[in-house]
């Protein structure tokens, strides 16, 4: 009797160490290190032969049919092309500086989310779950008419502060998933020689977290671009505003949707190779 | 150079909020002016907790730390002032990968003891050539070897000018044919008389190089001798039947 209830006894015992031992390791490899990419397949890498092919038989076909189209149907497929590419100017023009205050208002929220600061840690955390509860249009729509009738902004300022504080959030994800992916050694290694956390900040973790995450924030760049195409509906005159004006005075709909969704197409395309090289490059000179 | 004293340090973890683990229990030890003091034992024993406790990487539950009479463990001490004067090289060597090696180097006398930048880049080469590494001031970390490596990382912080060293396990990430280079480097640091602390599992570096060695097990410090007398004449049965595992 006795030893049976000893036997069941370190039984237990063992099964309860096993489940301890099993739960710190399952943690161990929980631990989430890479960083997501909203468009990652579109970015070719240079070893990928078929995602390489593929962005070739696309990116040519497409220049084929938009230049053929103009060339060889000039009527009416020359006349949509030139009235849209003038809308290429405020597309860039928004997209490069919704991109640069989405970086700005990013870097502060990715700061906040690693911050040991409570409330810092909360707002910036309630700023993330806001924004990305929201679809983007109606977000774009309210931050445009509160702007413009609190503050009285112009449309094109109002349209780049909109689509800087929605794509701000997703910045600030990345930027803190690239400060965690910095090895907790090196900021071990700056405090232990005697530096301050602010100076192990700017000298160790920043270079190496823009390091990180200059590839997704040049996938951000792309979304932003495709994304950009809603402040049409902001009465401001981009690619696609251009398009569908002309639709209303010609009612040549697919026609010009078509041209319209090539521009878009090869400008999305040539920006994820440059994006692609600088990947390349990137990686080139951590060797 | 400076004296190291550890008194009745404690250092509880608490695992996913309800097992407490006592890392190091009731430790106490002095590294004497210019001493080498290695610290030996099993994996899991507290010899790098404790050893990350004396520049406050980890904070100790209760206990003191002393470094040339200041405490450590005193919230009002000047921890940043503490690491100066006190060097840590680590395991997998830390170094910073975007910075050339002897920026590396540079960058904290430049940084937190304002030197500037000529006299540190000075100060860098002359380290660099006593590490046997000065044709290597140019290059990027991952391009060196673990031993080249681990090198640098005892340059940089002897670039600080430090009253004492610590070493966490220095060589356990290198292959066997870089552990000498490394140990040379620690080996002549010791005859220049720096006080140095140590975890390490080269046991011949602890044999010639150190004043004293301590046994540690489950967090606690089971003995503490001379290298011969521990080595050849352990005390505690824990101590024989370990040294008999490794030996």
């Amino acid at each position: 009797m006795e030893k049976e209830k000893l036997e069941e006894e370190i039984r237990t015992e063992t099964i309860r160490k096993k489940v301890l031992s099993v739960d710190s390791a399952a943690l161990a490899a929980q631990k989430p290190q890479t960083i997501t990419m909203t468009d990652g397949p579109l970015i070719p890498k240079k070893g990928e032969k078929h995602v390489l092919s593929a962005w070739r038989v696309t990116f040519i076909g497409a220049v084929v049919l938009l230049a053929g189209l103009v060339i060889f149907k000039p009527q009416p497929y020359r006349q949509i092309f030139l009235i849209c590419i003038e809308g290429a100017p405020v597309t860039f023009e928004v997209t490069i500086f919704a991109i640069i205050g989405a970086v700005i208002i990013g870097t502060f929220a990715g700061l906040g989310s690693v911050s040991r600061h409570r409330w810092i840690n909360m707002i910036s955390g309630v700023y993330v779950e806001l924004i990305r509860g929201i679809p983007l249009l109606v977000q774009l729509i309210f931050i445009y008419y509160a702007l413009g009738r609190f503050l009285h902004l112009e449309g094109m300022v109002a349209a780049i502060i909109a689509l800087s504080v929605c794509f701000g959030a997703y910045m600030g994800e990345i930027i803190r998933a690239g400060i965690q992916a910095i090895p907790k050694g090196q900021t071990e290694a700056a405090t232990a020689l005697g530096m301050s956390s602010s100076q192990t900040f700017i000298h160790i973790i920043l270079p190496q977290t823009v390091k990180v995450v200059l590839p997704a924030i040049g996938n951000e760049f792309i979304s932003m671009l495709k994304d950009s195409s809603l402040v049409s509906q902001l009465a401001l005159a981009d690619i696609l505003r251009k398009g569908r004006e002309y639709i209303s005075r010609t009612f040549l709909s697919l026609e010009t949707m078509l041209v319209v969704a090539l521009i878009y197409l090869i400008l999305t395309l040539v920006l994820s190779r440059l994006v692609g090289m600088l990947e390349e490059r990137l990686h080139k000179n951590n060797g | 150079m400076a004296k190291i004293e550890i008194k009745n340090l404690y250092k509880d973890y608490t695992v996913e909020g309800l097992k407490t683990v006592h890392a190091v229990r009731n430790a106490s030890l002095t590294v004497d002016d210019g001493e080498v003091v290695v610290i030996i034992g099993p994996s899991g024993s507290g010899k790098s907790t404790l050893l990350r406790c004396v520049n406050k990487l980890e904070e100790p539950t209760s206990g003191n730390i002393l470094i040339d009479g200041v405490d450590v463990t005193d919230p009002a001490t000047d921890l940043r002032k503490v690491r100066e004067e006190v060097g840590m090289v680590f395991q997998s060597f830390n170094l910073f990968p975007h910075l050339s090696v002897l920026d590396n180097i540079t960058l904290a006398p430049r940084k937190v003891l304002k030197m500037d930048r000529k006299k540190a880049e000075e100060l860098g080469m002359e380290l660099l050539e006593r590490v046997g590494l000065a044709d290597k001031a140019k290059n990027r970390p991952p391009q060196l070897s673990g031993g080249q490596q681990q090198r640098v990382a005892i340059a940089r912080s002897l670039a600080m000018k430090p009253k004492a060293m610590l070493f966490d396990e220095p060589t356990s990430a290198l292959d066997p044919e870089m552990i000498k280079e490394v140990l040379d480097v620690m080996t002549d640091l010791a005859h220049e008389g720096m006080t140095m602390l140590l975890v390490t599992h080269e046991m011949g570096f602890a044999r010639a190089a150190a004043d004293k060695v301590v046994f540690m097990d489950s967090g606690e410090i089971i003995e503490m001798a001379s290298p011969e007398e521990l080595f050849t004449n352990p005390k505690s049965p824990r101590t024989k039947s370990f040294l008999d595992h490794i030996l």
